[in-house]
């Protein structure tokens, strides 16, 4: 295996990247079908949904088993590197788009609707200010969701899992696996109280607050940037579960575990995008 | 997973693995793959050429003939997506992934397994895109730019494009970052970035303008989505949304867009210029910069196409000054490269003859784009054809002239056999004459006023038109003898190619024997 | 507009139509009639020549470089490959060309986005597939009128000759008076439309839900044509724009007479048999103020035939699935509060758009044309149940 080491590693060919053309195929016509009310819809997206899974499943396992394995060198694991960093620059430019258009609504459109002919000739007496479902007539109305309650809370406790995390990590380097297995349970215990705070400050605000995805801008902003943080905190999630399940099964050493590193990042990731969120959805 | 067990044991003596349609589907191989890139992009170049033909056949006269109106728009739609997303995109991600690892000594992409799956994700795209003709409703008619809010009246065929440009955005934000990857971590000993041979510096530097905006389309997209069926209102005054707000996000990914499929075509041409002109290439570090400069600047001009939505004066003035600016840096690539020709020792070879068409007519868009980005010259040229012919002299002129540049000046080195010299001429003056014939009208066109995404026009258009469509059938057909010149060099005909086909190429590449056998640098060569 | 209103400026048309400044550019710009129209033209030239004055240096150098160091001539590769001096030059010298180019631009821009001091101010909204206009403010204020294509299918689909102006006329064009500055508000009712006439040097974007401005001053008499210039949907390429631009008296004139007909067809809407101006007298007000259920089905005839032929078909049978037959459909047939809901308000998610633009007496008119027709055999709708039904 010694003489692996100085050569790049480069794999075998792979049935895994068939099954996950094939699974987004399904689910994305399984998705159209759905929502264009196509009885088969449900199933192919429920089926596609299903094969990508085992597809991450089988993937990921190979990765694990040829990593523990010892085949991957120093220069694959920079690789691994700068690939999970570029790949965290995108989510990043993702979550810009939305934050962008939040922007755009709050500083620009919003007040174009209110002033001048705009105001004059269509939307009489609309006022421009935030937040706002829009000049719409037959909107019913709605409340904003409050930034010092709930939304102040879980942005303790996302904090909080980046230290706990943190400190898992240093475990790890310190080959104290009881205070890496600790830190990593804690870690996703907080971000599982977290979600819970999230699904019950929607269904509050469902159910008391009339804000919904059709509350104008405000209520699209809201529901499109925290749900896609909502999503990005679930899988952070998963990924710091396996990462613990790996710790369990006696995985990463002090000097090589990259892969709790990129999980960390994206923790780390998903957590300063709360802070954009809090700042500029709840706060301002 | 036990499966791998087998193919482990006999790992020393086989290296090829499965084989027949196998193969293709489970391989790891970067020039296995880059081929797949390159058959599937000229595949979809027929079909969005064949949507082009019949755009120009509806064009040929005024009045209705061959198609409706909404089956008109259609085409127009789906023609941009499939030429954009499916020909030019994927084809210089062909010739990334057989080049780079060969130019800078790699034994393959950092990411093979991940390499496979960025091209396999591109079919499943291209048949939603393709499929969403025959869905009840038929494909989405509201341009390639999918504008809300007509995007929203769309039928289902609407969705089938945006789940496809979902795909097809996580295929390229992979494949990007697998080279940006084997770029930056995988060159071989020696080979420093200011070695870097420029092909390999213009595709990190287009990697990285993918992996920051196709995510923005993905969020642009993913807003449609959720206007057409959740009721959110990101484009819709009366939630307070604004469609403008929707062309915004587009164009921000958009613009940089257009520079994804020039600046590997910068790439291309700047390897072979200096092959034929037996002269290194001129001014290496400022083309390096140039790109740079480029790139960063296309993420400063996006509303440029956005001057008659009625922006504020001062965006008018902004987005047209950092525009105009970008004149600059692509005037130091164009210069150059003629500097590079200059007191050189010339011949012309195909790959030659591509190289120095596509600098030529290349140019010319670039300066009718110099004329759109005059902000209140744009008010009268806005959405005419004279945008229709500024982006084809940039894209087939430019895009697709640099591709056939590389595709005759590699054919060596992936097939082992020297390209038909002769044909490969004709094509050459073909395509240049039909495409001058197809798309220098239009310029007169547009600035008459004839509006674009129109199946019907008014008389005075007419014998523009009508020469517009017969180049246009004359430039497809051209098209078949590429096809021609690839079979016969694939299929083992034509002069045997040497480890270095042409005289004085220089670059790893050419060091390694013709056709490049299945795996190349496994030890990494060392870069004085 | 009414019919009696477009009979009442064929004289004055008739007068406009000599000047006609038609579009016969071929090969360039159309010749411009407004100030900013004619500095754009001037922009478009200059920077046409800058450009073709560098094509031809650049190029020469290339050329002649490939015509001396050919190797077929002999020639032998020199191996210079940087001179910083020449570097610098081509970066800084192309800086100065752009800062000379954008100089002009910058004051044609500030001058084309002052739409203040207007006289006129016309609101012209886009529909899918034709234009509104309303007379805001000035001179003729309280107009309003809806401008379709006036070519005949038969024309579009080949089965007669086409005219001079095909695809470039109008029903109702909009009407201007020379040398007074206009002030344009953009509006759009379903998706993005774009009013563009290159004579008058306007192209604007019509966003819903937002109000755009622009703004001209013609310098000459004469019939301007121009296109929508946003795709718009399947009939983009049919909803021109055409403008006459008339002496002040002209103007005046136009002016009186719409507004006639104007009251004319408040009246005729709200079923009252109004002694109708003198003005505007002639054959159309009688039929006009006719509110039997014949009367509004022919009436109902041409609006079918304005609005709503291209999608449904001659015979009312539609091309489906994207165009629903009315023949024999349920909504048509059945309660006809349901039908003028469609009517009125579109059905959104679908080509069907809100046609509220139209008068009371069109929309009783077309609804009881369609319950009328192949075969339909329901009962007649009146306008006063339209105007009651458009309060829902
Ligand atoms: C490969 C693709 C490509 C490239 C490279 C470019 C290059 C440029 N484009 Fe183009 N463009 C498109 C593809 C491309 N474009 C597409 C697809 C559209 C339409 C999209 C749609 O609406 O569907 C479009 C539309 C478009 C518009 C919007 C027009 C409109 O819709 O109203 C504008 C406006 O500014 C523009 C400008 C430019 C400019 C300034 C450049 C510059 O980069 C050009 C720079 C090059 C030169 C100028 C020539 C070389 C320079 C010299 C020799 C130096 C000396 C010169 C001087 C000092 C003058 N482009
Ligand atoms: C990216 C690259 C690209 C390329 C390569 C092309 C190539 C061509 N394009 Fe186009 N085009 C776009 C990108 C491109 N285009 C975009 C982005 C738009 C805007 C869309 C929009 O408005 O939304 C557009 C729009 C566009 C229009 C305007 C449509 C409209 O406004 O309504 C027209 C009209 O003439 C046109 C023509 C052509 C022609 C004649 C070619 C030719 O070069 C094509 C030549 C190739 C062939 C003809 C194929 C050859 C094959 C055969 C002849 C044999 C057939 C074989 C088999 C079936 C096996 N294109
Ligand atoms: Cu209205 Cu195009
Ligand atoms: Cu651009």
């Amino acid at each position: 295996m010694s003489h692996a080491l100085d050569k790049y590693f480069i794999p075998e060919p792979s049935k895994f990247p068939i099954f996950g053309s094939v699974a987004l195929l399904l689910f994305g016509t399984g998705a159209v079908g759905w929502l264009n009310k196509i009885s088969a819809g449900p199933v192919l997206f429920f089926l596609g949904l299903a094969l990508l899974i085992y597809m991450m499943f089988g993937w990921f396992g190979t990765v694990v088993r040829e990593s523990e394995s010892g085949k991957y060198n120093k220069q694959v694991d920079r690789s691994f590197r700068w690939s999970m960093g570029w790949f965290i620059f995108s989510e990043v430019m993702f979550f810009a788009a939305f934050f962008g258009a939040l922007f755009y609504a709050r500083v620009l459109s919003v007040p174009w609707l209110g002033s001048g002919e705009t105001e004059a000739q269509i939307w009489q007496g609309f006022e421009a200010a935030w937040p706002t479902d829009g000049p719409n007539p037959h909107a019913d109305g709605f409340t904003p969701m409050g930034a010092w309650g709930i939304p102040a809370l879980n942005t303790l406790i996302l904090l909080t899992s980046g230290v706990t995390l943190t400190w898992a990590h240093h475990g790890l380097l310190k080959n104290n696996r009881g205070q890496l297995k600790t830190g990593l349970l804690l870690t996703i215990l907080l971000g599982a109280i977290f979600m819970g705070f999230q699904i019950y400050e929607y269904i509050h605000a469902h159910a008391d607050l009339n804000l919904r995805m059709s509350s104008g801008i405000y209520g699209s902003t809201f529901y499109l940037l925290t749900g896609f943080h909502g999503l990005h905190v679930t899988i952070g999630a998963i990924m710091l579960l396996v990462m613990y399940f790996r710790s369990r099964a006696g995985h990463f050493t002090p000097e090589s575990h990259f892969a709790f590193e990129a999980a960390a990042w994206y923790w780390h990731f998903v957590d300063v995008v709360w802070l954009g969120l809090f700042v500029v959805v709840y706060w301002l | 997973m036990a499966a791998v067990t087998p193919e482990h044991v006999d790992h020393h003596h086989d290296h090829h693995g499965p084989t027949g349609l196998m193969r293709w589907i489970t391989t790891t191989n970067h020039k296995d793959i880059g081929t797949m890139y390159l058959i599937f992009s000229f595949v979809m170049f027929l079909a969005g050429g064949v949507m082009a033909l019949t755009i120009r056949a509806e064009l040929f006269q005024p009045g209705l003939q061959v198609v409706a109106p909404e089956f008109f728009n259609q085409l127009t739609t789906l023609h941009g997506l499939v030429m954009v997303f499916g020909a030019i995109m994927p084809a210089f991600v062909g010739f990334a992934n057989w080049q780079i690892p060969l130019m800078i000594g790699a034994s393959d992409m950092a990411f093979a397994r991940m390499n496979n799956w960025s091209f396999w994700l591109l079919p499943p795209a291209a048949l939603l895109l393709i499929g969403s003709f025959f869905v009840p409703g038929g494909a989405t008619a509201a341009g390639w730019t999918l504008y809300p809010p007509l995007s929203i009246q769309m039928g289902m065929g609407m969705d089938m494009a945006i789940f496809a440009v979902h795909i097809m955005g996580i295929s390229s934000i992979m494949g990007a970052i697998n080279i940006v990857v084997t770029v930056l971590n995988m060159r071989a000993p020696g080979m420093n970035m200011m070695k870097l041979p420029l092909f390999a510096w213009t595709w990190l530097i287009t990697a990285y303008l993918l992996i920051a905006v196709m995510p923005v389309l993905a969020g642009a997209v993913t807003m449609l989505l959720t206007d057409r069926h959740f009721g959110t209102s990101f484009f819709s005054a009366v939630g307070g949304g604004d469609p403008v707000l929707y062309q915004h996000i587009f164009w921000f990914f958009g613009h940089p867009e257009v520079y994804i499929m020039i600046l590997p075509a910068f790439g291309i041409v700047s390897a072979i210029i200096p092959t034929f002109a037996r002269k290194p290439l001129f001014g290496y570090a400022s083309m390096v910069y140039a790109t740079a400069s480029i790139a960063i600047l296309s993420f400063m001009v996006w509303a440029h196409h956005m001057f008659t939505t009625g922006m504020p004066t001062v965006g008018q003035l902004y987005f047209m000054y950092v525009t105009m600016l970008i004149a600059v840096p692509t005037g130091v690539k164009v210069f150059n490269w003629i500097a590079t020709m200059w007191r050189g020792s010339m011949t012309f070879e195909t790959p030659m003859l591509w190289s120095v068409g596509f600098i030529f007519v290349f140019t010319m868009g670039g300066f009718t784009g110099l004329i759109c980005a005059i902000a209140p010259v744009d008010i009268q040229i806005h959405d005419t054809y004279y945008i229709v012919a500024h982006f084809h002299y940039v894209l087939v002129a430019g895009s697709l002239f640099a591709l056939f540049a590389g595709a005759y000046y590699w054919l060596p080195k992936w097939t082992g056999r020297m390209p038909d010299e002769r044909i490969g001429k004709v094509h050459f003056w073909a395509s240049l004459i039909f495409f001058n014939i197809t798309f220098f009208p239009m310029h007169f066109l547009g600035l008459a006023g004839m509006p674009r995404r129109v199946p019907d026009y008014a008389l005075q258009f007419a014998d523009f038109n009508m020469m517009a469509s017969v180049g246009a059938f004359g430039f497809g057909l051209s098209q078949l003898i590429f096809l021609w010149v690839v079979i016969k060099a694939a299929s083992g005909g034509g002069e045997k190619a040497g480890a270095r086909a042409w005289e004085s190429a220089e670059g790893l590449e050419w060091t390694v024997p013709s056709p490049a056998p299945h795996h190349t640098f496994e030890e990494p060569p060392v870069v004085k | 507009m009414s019919l009696s209103g477009r009979l009442a400026v064929p004289g004055l048309l008739t007068l406009v139509a000599a000047s006609e400044a038609s579009a016969q550019a071929r090969y360039n710009l159309q010749e411009p009639v407004t100030s900013v129209a004619s500095q754009i033209y001037d922009l478009h030239t200059l920077m046409m020549l800058i450009c073709l004055v560098i094509f031809i240096a650049v190029f020469g150098v290339m050329f002649w470089s490939i015509y001396a160091h050919r190797k077929s001539k002999g020639a032998t590769a020199a191996h210079f490959h940087e001179n910083t001096m020449v570097e610098v030059l081509w970066t800084v010298i192309p800086v100065f060309i752009l800062v000379g180019m954008a100089w002009p631009a910058t004051k044609t821009i500030i001058d084309m986005r002052d739409s203040t001091e207007s006289d006129i101010t016309i609101k012209a909204t886009g529909y899918q597939w034709k234009w509104g206009y309303d007379y805001v403010v000035g001179e003729g204020e309280g107009i309003s009128f809806v401008s379709t294509l006036s070519t005949p299918r038969d024309q579009i689909e080949n089965r007669e000759a086409k005219g001079r102006d095909y695809l470039l006329e109008v029903d109702n064009p909009m009407v201007v008076p020379v040398g007074k500055k206009v002030r344009m508000l953009l509006a759009a009712n379903d998706v993005i439309h774009a009013w563009w006439v290159p004579a008058l040097g306007i192209k604007q974007d019509a966003v819903p839900g937002f109000i755009r401005d622009a703004w001209f001053r013609a310098d000459k008499e004469g019939v301007y044509r121009g296109v929508c210039a946003e795709l718009c949907g399947r009939d983009h390429a049919y909803m021109p724009i055409v403008v006459h631009v008339v002496s002040e008296r002209a103007y005046a004139d136009w002016v009186a007479a719409q507004q006639a007909t104007t009251v004319a067809d408040a009246g005729a809407a709200a079923g009252e048999q109004t002694a109708t101006d003198a003005s505007a007298s002639d054959a159309a007000p009688a039929e006009e103020a006719d509110a039997s259920p014949e009367a509004l089905a022919a009436r109902g005839e041409k609006v079918y035939a304005a609005n709503c032929v291209a999608c449904h078909q001659a015979g009312g049978t539609g091309m489906p699935p994207a165009f629903p037959p009315l023949a024999g459909a349920d909504v048509v047939t059945g309660d006809a509060g349901a039908l003028l809901d469609v009517l009125l308000k579109g059905r959104p998610g679908t080509a069907m758009a809100s046609f509220a633009h139209l008068s009371d007496a069109d929309l009783a008119g077309l609804a009881t044309h369609l319950r009328t027709s192949w075969g339909n055999s329901a009962d007649a709708v009146a306008p006063e149940d339209v105007a009651a039904r458009r309060g829902n």
